[in-house]
């Protein structure tokens, strides 16, 4: 029989799909928690809302991401390394291949994005593509690839549908009330609904954000895993970990402020957290990727029988 | 993928489908009675090596099994500049044992890395054939689809798609042929192309 270097992570596993259960009930306690105090109709709407920006945004990704980052789509004649880097790890995972991108921009990165494994668009910034050694810029698309392959877009866009429709509902509150929230006032000397709704949505959404970082955090960890076992050569991606971290301290804040919104699904965060940083924090430490990467090596390296 | 895979972000590494390997020794006939191409003589595995000895000595391991058989092929390991390693096996065109016996070399290496875990790693193999005219092209299997196809440089970074398309439809009713014509990775630089 075959063996296997394959070493799952369970605990990984249990702690991403806690969070994910979570940030499923989550949503259900706004849509409850609001046909509670404002009448059942309005609970499910605002739920469909949710949902529907959430699924307008999953939808549009790539261009977003794409534009937000000032990225175009090469082609293999004007990138043919990296097209060749890109087609040989796609023939090991047996994954349709991406589309290609390039960002003209000194912050060294790269990110996923697209609706699915079909029209994903991997990109890089010329800063990344200067910065590394090819063998750690095939750990990087690896690690990229995987977040295609996880399909993580679609994921954290599902799972941030509840913070979607809290963010929404507390924009709306903040001003008194929509026109619908003020139709009851009559609920007997309680606090009014446009109150309650407010208090409902900021807790909403306070929760979804910080367990939306714990998830992104986790699908880090999982594309780190997956892109190590796919290159073969975790201490290629750990070493381009280190590098473009420093690389990215490195760099002026006025430079990262142009590339935030994008930050979510980069290689590594091009924002420097600096509160609650442990909290908040789209990306898991470099010590904590490290260890982990470090741990599939010695799996791999383990001489046989 | 499935929904549990997607939820939980764990693929586990795809494995090397090894079995279709054993169709080319026809195939190769077909090839030299339908279009007069005929087997070089080599035939190589491409695979990532992965980081630390397990590897090392796994790939000793082939070498010196390879290298110890009574009619031993000649071996040798290159690198190439996308990091992945090919091992090379040559028999003389007029060896007895033929393309036969170069697929049992080759799926020697296979199995041996397949066992000792190594088997994700598996990128594709190749068997090389040519014409009098020498027109060169290369019978390439994808090991994680399972799948054949054509590959036919004609210079620097050229390919001979009509000759491809030629042996594609040659072979057709034999190999399975990866039906995705984007799915037919040029292999520049290959040894024995």
């Amino acid at each position: 029989m075959a063996r296997s270097r394959f070493v799952g992570d369970a605990g990984l596993t249990v702690r991403m799909t806690s969070v994910m259960f979570l940030l499923g009930a989550l949503f259900v306690a706004l849509v409850v928690g609001l046909a509670y105090a404002a009448g059942g109709g309005l609970g499910i709407l605002i739920g469909l809302v949710g949902i529907g920006v959430a699924v307008y945004q999953w939808a549009n990704s790539d261009k977003v991401a794409m534009r937000a980052m000032r990225a175009r789509e090469v082609t293999p004649e004007q990138a043919p390394e990296l097209h060749g880097m890109i087609d040989r790890l796609c023939a090991l995972a047996d994954m349709p291949k991406p589309r290609v991108g390039i960002a003209d921009t000194p912050v060294p990165n790269a990110f996923a994005t697209g609706r699915s494994p079909d029209r994903a668009v991997v990109c890089v910034t010329t800063g990344i593509l200067g910065m590394l050694t090819a063998e750690e810029l095939e750990g990087v698309l690896a690690h990229e690839l995987s977040h295609v392959a996880h399909r993580d877009v679609l994921v954290m866009t599902v799972a941030s549908s509840a913070g979607i429709a809290a963010g929404m509902l507390t924009q709306g509150a903040r001003f008194g009330g929509l026109g619908f929230f003020g139709g009851r006032r009559d609920n007997n000397g309680g606090l009014p609904v446009w109150l309650v709704v407010l208090l409902v949505s900021l807790a909403v959404y306070a929760v979804s954000f910080v367990l939306l970082r714990l998830l992104s955090r986790y699908r880090e960890l999982a594309a780190d895993r997956a892109g190590a076992y796919l290159t073969m050569r975790p201490a290629a991606l750990a070493s381009a970990l280190q590098k473009i971290t420093g690389g990215i301290n490195q760099i002026p804040q006025r430079d990262l402020r142009q590339v935030g919104a994008a930050s979510a699904l980069c290689i590594a965060p091009a924002i420097g957290g600096v509160s609650l940083k442990t909290l908040t924090s789209t990306h898991p430490s470099l010590e904590q990727r490290l260890e982990q990467l470090a741990r599939i090596q010695a799996e791999l390296s383990r001489p046989s029988a | 993928m499935g929904l549990w895979e997607t939820i939980t972000g764990r693929t586990r590494p795809k494995r090397a489908n090894l079995d279709s390997l054993f169709l080319v020794p026809s195939a190769a006939i077909t090839l030299e009675t339908a279009a007069g191409l005929t087997p070089t003589g080599d035939g190589s595995v491409c695979y990532r090596a992965a980081t630390g000895a397990g590897f090392h000595q796994t790939q000793d391991e082939i070498v010196s099994l390879l290298r110890s058989a009574a009619n031993a092929p000649d071996v040798q390991t290159t690198a190439d500049e996308f990091g992945f390693t090919w091992l090379q096996v040559h028999r003389e065109p007029d060896d007895p044992e033929g393309v036969a016996g170069l697929c049992t070399d080759l799926h020697a290496v296979n199995t041996t890395l397949e066992s000792e875990g190594f088997g994700p790693g598996l990128l594709c193999s190749l068997v090389p054939f040519s014409d009098p005219s020498g027109r060169r092209v290369g019978l390439v299997y994808l090991y994680k689809k399972g799948t054949f196809y054509p590959f036919a440089p004609s210079g620097p970074k050229r390919r001979d798609n009509l000759l491809e398309l030629q042996v594609r439809d040659t072979l057709k009713a034999e190999l399975p042929i990866e039906p995705e014509l984007s799915g037919w990775l040029a292999l520049w630089g290959a040894p024995g192309l």
